[in-house]
């Protein structure tokens, strides 16, 4: 089956990402597609390199990177919702005048269009949040 | 984009209007996905009801007010909003506290017809099993 993942919740404050990646994971090594992940609201959070977890814990961005580079995943935030929250890849901070970038390895930064595209490709859209 | 292919898609509103993001948010995806040419509804159910209620005033809590943007979504092609009567009756409100919003059927002589269709938790559940794609927030 063909599936698109929607996240909507932050990491580490939420278990969102967490069940999303586990279900994710799943679903690639049962022979499953998955169209695209997207994050949005809160998710976009969890595209941010910056993050220092406790070296005991999880690791939910770098989990996501290892994950779309293993299975080249197609990782996308929205960059409305980005640009509020403060999460900038190189053009956008070039653009936009901020001295600084900081989007994790494997995502890219994106339309809500990608959302409404991922919605008619797959056969099922599987939404994560509160 | 969208390669001729026609999805029901319903965006499945929950939470009350400035609290959090959740309804902007929301309402942005509409207004994007309203390009895509899909066959898309809105439903309004628990605190989501505050989203369609009328006279919003945002000036107290310094937020850029969204409410009349669900006014111009028949001009997006947009309008089917299920709004579920269990959902207002639980926060005591009725129809009387939501706006009246419209929509002009381009198919009846742009006759202007109303875009709120009131129905029991029971029907929208029946309504939601028709969709294909529920987007909720």
């Amino acid at each position: 089956m063909k599936f698109s993942i929607q996240i909507n919740e932050g990491p580490y404050q939420h278990q969102a990402s967490d069940t999303a990646y586990l279900f994710t994971k799943a679903a690639l090594e049962k022979g499953h597609e998955i169209f695209r992940v997207f994050f949005y609201h809160d998710g976009v959070n969890n595209g941010t390199r910056l993050t220092v977890p406790p070296q005991d814990d999880r690791n939910v961005i770098k989990r996501w990177s290892e994950l779309s580079k293993q299975y080249n995943l197609d990782l996308v935030l929205c960059i409305a919702a980005a640009q509020r929250r403060g999460l900038l890849d190189e053009n956008e901070a070039k653009r936009q005048g901020k001295d600084a970038h900081n989007i994790a390895e494997g995502f890219r930064i994106s339309g809500l269009g990608q959302l409404i595209e991922a919605g008619i490709k797959a056969d099922r859209l599987m939404v994560f949040g509160d | 984009m969208s390669e001729g292919t026609i999805k029901k898609f319903l965006y499945l509103n929950r939470k009350a209007p400035y609290g959090t993001i959740y309804a902007l948010e929301s309402l942005e995806v509409v207004l994007i996905g309203a390009a895509f040419d899909q066959d898309v509804s809105l439903a309004f159910v628990d605190d989501g009801v505050f989203q369609l209620t009328k006279n919003q005033n945002t000036k107290g809590i310094e937020m850029k007010g969204f409410s009349l943007v669900y006014n111009a979504l028949g001009d997006y092609g947009i309008t089917k909003l299920y709004v579920e009567k269990e959902s207002l009756e639980e926060r005591g409100l009725t129809l009387d506290d939501l706006q009246d919003v419209v929509y002009e059927d381009e198919n009846d002589d742009y006759a202007e017809k109303k875009s709120i269709l009131l129905v029991s938790r029971a029907e929208m559940g029946q309504m939601m099993e028709t969709q294909n794609v529920v987007l909720s927030f």
